[in-house]
């Protein structure tokens, strides 16, 4: 009996694509609904800020090119940048610019986890939790807006400080903000996480090992819900981080399996909740002091190099700065964590259906303007 | 003149054409109505200027601006069978509003198997939507159009089940007859007869008829996350406005046979209080709306199933639950005679 | 474990392969090594019971403007807590060093995106392409020496 010849499909889900978070072509190589090989196409957002940032004639110049690389969370691009900075030049900022960023930084990475969450829901095919997510996010951007004028892309951690300091009526919005977000995050788990619907499309979904993980380089909410309890807030502290309490979330057995779609969407739930700890925290013991007091006038580091990571809400972003002694970077390189996230794609999703690719690459989590600089 | 009048082809295309009385002006309704539902739903307020009270023009506007866009027909694909698809589809949920009674003195053709035909004929969905996903010559277009066929066709399967259970009850086929055989208050509505026989068959037909018209959570064809646009991808202007008519119109076809077979049609829920021929229109109309705002409750709630889950659920759940129910039924009839 | 037992570890076990340790005067430490046997000392660092390299966090590639190019390559421990920088040099004109990609599959696209825009050739990579750039791109732009080319497939570069 001759054997039925198939052909194998080869599919292309193309830069301009609803699901794929931005311009990222993927190469989909399917045999009728089952995914044999991925290879993802990067590079079309590519805007060769290494570059820039070398034709800078000052250090603080850089930020606003840092700001749009990964460009929902730019609060905390810009830290890492002017922590990595900061180390070279060795200076100490004034405990109240380390509280401030904090706190900033974790606002940002509630914002960016209700975007992840957000589309995540809308690539499953639930259209409200979206809006939800996002009438949340408004609030954020409000308090972001009262502060340095801007709603997305903020230029606010500079080298050494902050470039404003924060308005009066700021400490009581960001309370009445953390109020009205608590039972949000409930109402929003009764309506998409435990639904048998999506439990059923993300659960046991794309299933990352994590010893294969740690070998990708895979960092952040990815590697914590594949079960290590890793988080360079605690394990690696920057920014007077080890002065907060806080828990680290990790992915869990019960409902699926360690390592899939749902723990990784899971994980960035609970972090939300933790990160509104660590904002309430610093909210209540924050000192008082000026915020531009350490900002040097001229930023000339020594002849040197630099690399420093921080825990952004995608994984781990890290600079690695090299300074030639004058005034203006003669290396930046940044490790972004989209991008060692993005190259376990190939790995994680053979074998699962089209629909569930989708499901995958959303809990991946991933902004294109990281991935490609 | 006289002979004008009662010319028979005259006569069947001027019946012909009364639903689309309906289905017109209903369709620019629930479109805007979706629109407002999702809105609300999503913590927003949906379209609020277009003609001035809440945006009611909305789907007016929409609908010229559709008209007047550019007819786009990709060469490489089969163009008439690309041109002709739409037209099946719509073709296919509007013949079923021939057999369905809109109120006591009219139903389009009074025919003694209505049910089975516009069950049948219903199926002529599926032969448009495969020819479109075919004819677009786009990869995309024929996943969604395969899923989508292989979908229509397992649920027609429960859904047939449900109807089944009625038409034992009854004993008869023909639409108005089940209809009249509801009057009363609305206790006699076959929904809440031999409970919870007659209650689970209209649950299954219900979810079964969620997936016949493509909503969610069985919308994979038109998966826009996943599929752009599913087999609906290469059609733009008034060809796309066709088959967005046309999946309004069945939805509406869908809650009608589910109206008719279960909540009494076009019967008061008050048995002989605002009864009459008019107010036959009204209750079936309200009714009819009530169950697409519900098919748009659910849209934006839940998520999409994959596809085979869908598969899962109409084989493996649905199917058997009506299989078991038309035999309590039949033993449930046998006993009480 | 200080980066000074990492480099008496390393020398012991490799000798002449690694060049140089500096540790004074700079923020952070590092060893030099040369090209052509660090996928051995990746792999040793790696599995050896008191090194537990498991973690590759950045690679990067460097134009020190002095005719040579350089990969940086940043490690950490998850179980043991230690970090290490390794470096090494290659002359301009025939940049070729070992790839790491088989010890850390992280190196997999860090090595194509500086071979993209470094033009540091890897030996040994499986699948070693541009990633950011076009692929019929030419020239390696983060070079010091790099010019915008005019023309690319008949459009006009600088604009």
């Amino acid at each position: 009996m001759a054997e039925f010849r198939t052909e194998e499909m080869v599919l292309n889900m193309g830069p301009q694509h609803p699901s794929t978070h931005g311009v990222l072509r993927l190469e989909v190589v399917l045999d009728g609904e089952i995914v044999v090989n991925v290879v993802p196409h990067i590079g079309y957002l590519h805007r060769c800020f290494e570059k820039h940032a070398e034709a800078m004639t000052n250090y603080q110049q850089v930020i606003p090119y840092v700001d749009r690389m990964d460009y929902v969370t730019s609060m905390n691009n810009d830290l890492a940048y002017a922590l990595a900075v900061e180390k070279l030049l060795g200076i100490q900022v004034p405990e109240r610019v380390s509280y401030i960023r904090v706190i900033m930084a974790e606002l940002n990475r509630i914002a960016s986890h209700l975007i992840a969450i957000g589309t995540y829901g809308l690539d499953i095919g639930a259209f409200t939790p979206f809006l939800f997510c996002f009438r949340d996010r408004e609030l954020i951007l409000d308090l972001f807006e009262m502060t340095c004028g801007a709603r997305l892309l903020y230029n606010y951690i500079w080298v050494g400080g902050l470039s404003h300091d924060l308005p009066d009526g700021f400490v009581e919005k960001a309370r009445a903000f953390i109020k009205t977000f608590r039972p949000n995050i409930k109402e929003l788990n009764d309506l998409l996480s435990y639904n048998k619907i999506f439990i059923d499309r993300t659960a046991n979904i794309g299933v990352l090992p994590a010893d294969v993980a740690i070998n990708y380089g895979v960092t952040g909410p990815m590697l914590r819900a594949s079960g290590v309890r890793w988080d360079l807030r605690k394990n690696d502290p920057y920014s007077l981080y080890e002065r907060f309490d806080f828990e680290i979330p990790v992915g869990t057995n019960d409902i699926g399996v360690v390592g899939d779609s749902w723990n990784r969407y899971m994980v960035r739930v609970r972090e939300m909740e933790q990160s509104l700890n660590i904002i309430e925290q610093a909210l209540d013991n924050l000192p008082s002091g000026d915020v531009k007091s350490a900002i040097p006038k001229r930023i000339r580091p020594p002849v040197g190099e630099a690399y420093v990571r921080s825990e952004s809400p995608k994984g781990e972003l890290g600079f690695y700065v090299i300074s030639d002694g004058s005034g203006s970077p003669f290396r930046v390189k940044a490790r972004s964590p989209s991008f060692c996230n993005l190259s376990v794609l190939p790995e994680i999703s053979r074998g699962a259906m089209v629909a569930d690719l989708v499901a995958i690459l959303g809990s991946i989590d991933i902004v294109l303007g990281e991935v490609d600089r | 003149m006289q002979s004008i009048l009662e010319n028979p082809y005259l006569i069947a295309v001027l019946v012909a054409l009364v639903p689309l009385v309906w289905i017109l002006p209903y369709a620019l309704f629930a479109i805007w109505l979706e629109r407002k539902v999702s809105a609300h739903m999503q913590d927003r307020l949906g379209p609020m200027r277009t003609g001035g009270w809440h945006g009611w023009a909305q789907t007016i506007a929409d609908m010229i601006k559709l008209l007047l866009k550019e007819d786009i027909i990709p060469s490489k694909s089969e163009k008439w069978l690309f041109i002709l698809a739409p037209y099946i589809v719509f073709a296919g949920s509007y013949a079923a509003y021939a057999a369905i009674p809109f109120t006591s003195v009219y139903i389009g053709s009074n025919i003694n198997v209505g049910v089975f035909y516009v069950v049948a004929v219903s199926s002529l969905v599926v032969v448009g939507i495969l020819i479109g996903g075919w004819a677009s010559n786009n990869k995309w277009s024929l996943l969604g159009a395969m899923r989508s066929a292989a979908q229509i066709v397992s649920y027609e399967i429960p859904s047939t089940l449900a109807i089944l259970t009625v038409v034992m009850v009854v004993g008869t086929l023909n639409l108005q007859e089940i209809v009249k055989s509801q009057e009363g208050w609305f206790w006699n509505w076959f929904v809440f007869q031999k409970f919870p026989f007659l209650f689970i068959p209209f649950l299954i037909y219900f979810i079964a008829s969620l997936a016949e018209v493509n909503r969610t959570p069985f919308d994979i064809p038109e998966a826009e996350s996943e599929l752009v646009a599913g087999y609906h991808t290469e059609y733009s202007g008034m060809r796309f406005a066709m088959f967005f008519l046309a999946e309004y119109a069945n939805m509406f076809a869908v809650s009608a046979v589910a109206v008719s077979l279960f909540f009494g049609g076009w019967q008061s829920p008050f048995g002989t209080a605002l009864s009459g021929p008019a107010w036959g229109v009204f209750w079936f109309l309200s009714k009819g709306l009530f169950f697409i705002f519900v098919q748009m409750w659910l849209r934006w709630t839940l998520p999409r199933l994959r596809v085979d889950q869908l598969m899962y659920t109409s084989w493996k759940v649905l199917m058997p639950f009506a299989f078991a129910n038309i035999v309590f039924i039949g033993l449930w009839m046998m006993f009480s005679h | 474990m200080e980066s000074s037992e990492i480099y008496e570890i390393l020398k012991n076990e490799f000798g002449e392969t690694i060049l140089e340790f500096k540790r004074d005067g700079v923020v952070e430490p590092y060893i030099v090594v040369a090209p052509d046997h660090i996928r051995d000392i990746a792999y040793f660092l790696r599995d050896d019971e008191r090194l537990q390299f498991t973690s590759l966090m950045c690679l990067s590639s460097v134009d020190y403007n002095d005719g040579t190019l350089g990969v940086v390559y940043h490690l950490h421990s998850m179980t043991l807590g230690h970090k290490i920088v390794l470096k090494v040099r290659v002359p301009k004109e025939a940049p070729h060093v070992q790839s790491v990609e088989a010890v850390w599959k992280a190196a997999n696209w860090h090595e194509r995106e500086a071979y993209d825009l470094m033009g540091i050739a890897f030996d040994g990579h499986p699948d070693l392409r541009r990633i950011l750039l076009p692929y019929d791109w030419e020239g390696h732009p983060l070079r010091k020496d790099y010019k915008v080319p005019e023309f690319y497939n008949g459009m006009k570069v600088p604009y």
